[in-house]
């Protein structure tokens, strides 16, 4: 009984330290990107997810807006694009190849700008 | 040991207290365009009722606001209290998770009544789940867990009003004011009484219909609010004082009080509580948040029935602190944390002295996966410590599965382990000639064991488009398997009661079958089905569990109009409950009429409700309960000789009091 307290306190202990640690292992992005209905949100938010170091990925079926979370010791904003664009989906400077687009589900396919 | 933990507790929450301090889980915001909202989306079977549901059957509380949803039964009031009990999968109260915002509400001494101590139009939103639950509230649930949130400050109006009377002679009067005092700082207070001044014996038995009450109840709310710092707090005090009498329509208390002149009864608690929740949100990470929340009550009921004298008196400690973050992202996140609560217990039978102080501090883990698109799992356990039911494990499992569009796959199991408070939760036995007892001597609860279930449980919900109106249908069924209960055992006779451990099996089957659908604009129909096979091993006879219907079918039917200018509407609502036959206790060795035979007769119970909406801030509504009018033949065994060995008020399986009908009117300043 002993020990299990101590252990959850150390536990709580190791998160706040490193809550309070550098703003970069939070970094907050919002992007563009390109999709239609809820089957692309899916899609979006599973490429998001796939590369590690994406802690937060939602992706508004309104606004086509991806909001991002991510720790930047880990991984850069650009290689979650490039991610997004492998599964078919444009953003703002790396777009889909038309090859991956093809792919899309009917729903999914987007007006390329 | 206990010091230990106690200064190990203390540390703990001082870290926390000194750098950052919480609330809860969530602060759940919904719209409110359907009244009840079944998710395809959460991992646990939980329905939504929202302010607008609640709005469909005006009278009163907490316990009378379940009429119109089909997930809980509302039984009817003992001929003597008044009070209704609700059930779910066939199982009473004390075998579900009674919360308010997310704090343990009703248990221990408020158990038969807890539920009468919240006025209906104090609440924002209940959330009704079947099955086992979440661990982090507590290891007590075992067939379900409800939880109300009440009107949030920040969110609440300047000012409320509603009054509402009825045939039986009830009245009550609900006022809330409402301040925003500063950007962050709102507070509320709500004020309700009601009373019921006038006797009635409709029945013409000598003995009260319903009981004669009076009831004041204050809460005084604050919330802090700083969404840029990530912070959210609330203050509770909350003060009731209920009286009720009830017994023969002479009974005079001050000249009758435990005399045999004539038989009567009063019931009077008083309760104060005070609660306190504080969250914080990480401003750059909005996945991670700790909550606190300690609450602190004292529950004083003093009661005489005839000449039985019960008496409880609770004071209890709750804290919760929870802490919740993500593992990697999102799509894996955990709840952590840790509880403690301490009752105290003055409790007097008679003049036997049953008091008593429990503890326990228990450690919860919760793991949920969603890959946010058609999965999601939950997986909880929790180890506690108590001073009655020692050191145990409650592991729960919920999973979610859509397998195509608007289709949802359930699967839940959990165990629960809880004491039974066998005076506070059959109290409507005292009313009868009954002699209780105890036949175990070595349990450490009234010499009782802990009661230990296991709950398992599948559903399946599916919605579809049929001639361009919308509709769902679906199952669900869930056992209950007893590993230890404490069996109320009414078929030795009706003279006595009887307490012991479950020799052999005890089991509640529940199955439920569920359509609802759109059958024109604005005119929806509810359905339901259920079916309750609940078998416990008495120590003579196996037998199905008294006062519970097998079958039960269950229809509402609500209309609106459109909104039409400046608000005005009107609104309908009609529900019928349909009762198979119920088992009774037995009673076959009392003579002639006060001989019942095994089973009740069927019957339907219809009420309805019609409102009229002038404006956005003002409407009123009619309506009438059992409208059918179909009463109990027989509501009190004994009447006529209320001291002698025959006379029991428990044995009700219907209404009591014939139609009733009320008008009420809600007045806003928004």
């Amino acid at each position: 009984m002993k020990n299990l307290i101590l252990v959850v306190v150390l536990f709580f202990a190791g998160f706040s330290i490193q809550a309070q640690q550098k703003v970069n292992k939070n970094a907050k992005y919002v992007i563009e990107v390109s999709g239609n209905c809820e089957q692309c949100q899916n899609r979006i938010q599973k490429a998001a997810f796939s590369v590690p170091g994406v802690k937060s990925a939602v992706w508004s079926i309104e606004t086509h807006q991806l909001s991002l979370i991510l720790n930047e010791e880990k991984t850069t904003i650009l290689a979650v694009k490039t991610a997004i664009a492998k599964a078919g989906h444009d953003s703002e400077d790396i777009k889909a190849s038309t090859e991956s687009y093809d792919k899309l589900p009917g729903c999914c396919q987007y007006e390329k700008k | 040991m206990q010091k230990q933990i106690s200064i190990f507790l203390l540390l703990l929450f001082c870290t926390f207290n000194s750098y950052s301090q919480d609330t809860l889980k969530e602060i759940k915001v919904q719209n409110t365009r359907k009244s009840l909202q079944k998710s395809l989306k959460l991992t646990a079977n939980t329905t939504l009722l929202s302010s607008k549901e609640l709005l469909k059957a005006a009278c009163c509380n907490l316990a009378e606001s379940f009429e119109t949803n089909p997930s809980i039964d509302v039984n009817f009031s003992d001929a003597l209290t008044g009070t209704k009990q609700i059930k779910m999968l066939g199982l009473t109260s004390p075998y579900l998770m009674i919360t308010e915002e997310n704090i343990p509400s009703v248990r221990g001494a408020s158990q038969a009544y807890g539920l009468s101590f919240t006025p209906g139009t104090w609440v924002e939103s209940i959330q009704i789940t079947k099955g086992a639950g979440t661990v982090v509230n507590g290891y007590e649930s075992i067939s379900g867990q409800i939880n109300t949130e009440l009107i949030k400050p920040i969110k609440d109006i300047p000012f409320f009003l509603n009054a509402y009377g009825s045939s039986d002679s009830r009245f009550e009067l609900n006022t809330h004011f409402n301040r925003k005092v500063s950007d962050k700082w709102a507070t509320s207070l709500f004020v309700h009484g009601n009373t019921r001044i006038s006797k009635n014996d409709m029945n013409n038995d000598g003995f009260l219909d319903n009981p004669l009450a009076k009831q004041i109840n204050l809460l005084n709310r604050w919330q802090y609010t700083n969404a840029e710092k990530g912070w959210v707090s609330f203050v509770n005090f909350h003060y009731m004082n209920d009286k009720k009498q009830t017994g023969e329509l002479n009974f005079e208390p001050n000249r009758d009080k435990l005399t045999t002149n004539y038989w009567g009864s009063e019931i009077n608690t008083e309760r104060f509580d005070i609660s306190t929740k504080i969250g914080y949100v990480f401003p750059d990470m909005p996945f991670q948040s700790i909550g606190f929340q300690n609450a602190f009550n004292s529950h004083n009921q003093e009661s005489y029935f005839g000449l039985n004298q019960y008496n409880i008196k609770q004071k209890s400690y709750y804290s919760n602190l929870i802490f919740n973050s993500i593992i990697d992202n999102t799509l894996h996140k955990f709840a952590t944390g840790l509880n403690f609560t301490y009752d105290k217990y003055d409790e007097f039978v008679n003049v036997t002295d049953y008091s008593r102080a429990d503890n326990s501090v228990g450690a919860f883990f919760e793991y949920t996966y969603d890959n946010t698109n058609n999965f999601s799992i939950v997986l909880g356990g929790r180890i506690d410590n108590h001073n009655r039911l020692g050191t145990f494990a409650t592991p729960r499992l919920h999973v979610r599965y859509n397998p195509w569009e608007k289709g949802v796959l359930r699967f839940s199991a959990g165990r629960g382990k809880r004491s039974a408070n066998i005076f506070a939760e059959n109290q409507q036995l005292f009313a009868s000639s009954r002699i209780f007892s105890i036949l175990e001597t070595n349990g450490k609860i009234y010499g009782l064991n802990p009661e230990i279930a296991w709950n398992y449980g599948l559903s399946f919900n599916q919605g579809f488009k049929l001639f361009n109106r919308s509709g769902d249908v679906g199952f669900d069924f869930y056992r209950t398997d007893f590993q230890n209960q404490v069996v109320v055992d009414l078929y030795q006779g009706p003279q006595q009661v009887l307490f012991y451990n479950l020799d052999g099996k005890s089991y509640a089957n529940s199955l439920q079958v569920e359509f609802n659908y759109e059958l024109a604009k604005h005119f929806n129909l509810r359905t339901a089905y259920k079916y309750y096979d609940i078998q416990t091993d008495y120590q003579y006879v196996t037998q199905e569990r008294p006062l519970q219907a097998k079958h039960r079918f269950f229809t509402n039917l609500e209309y609106e109009t459109h909104i039409a200018e400046k608000g005005k509407q009107w609104k309908f609502d009609f529900t019928i409950n349909w009762l198979g036959k119920q088992r009774l206790p037995n009673t076959i060795s009392n003579s002639g009429l006060d001989s019942m035979p095994d089973y009740s007769p069927s019957f339907s119970v219809m009420n309805m409700q019609i409102t009229r909406t002038f404006s956005s801030t003002f409407e009123v509504y009619v309506g009438g309960e059992n409208i059918g009018n179909y009463k109990q033949e027989k509501a009190i065994l004994g009447s006529e000789n209320p001291f002698g060995t025959t006379f029991d008020t428990s044995i009700v399986y219907a209404p009591v009091f014939g139609q009733m009908y009320y008008a009420g009117l809600r007045f806003k300043v928004k």
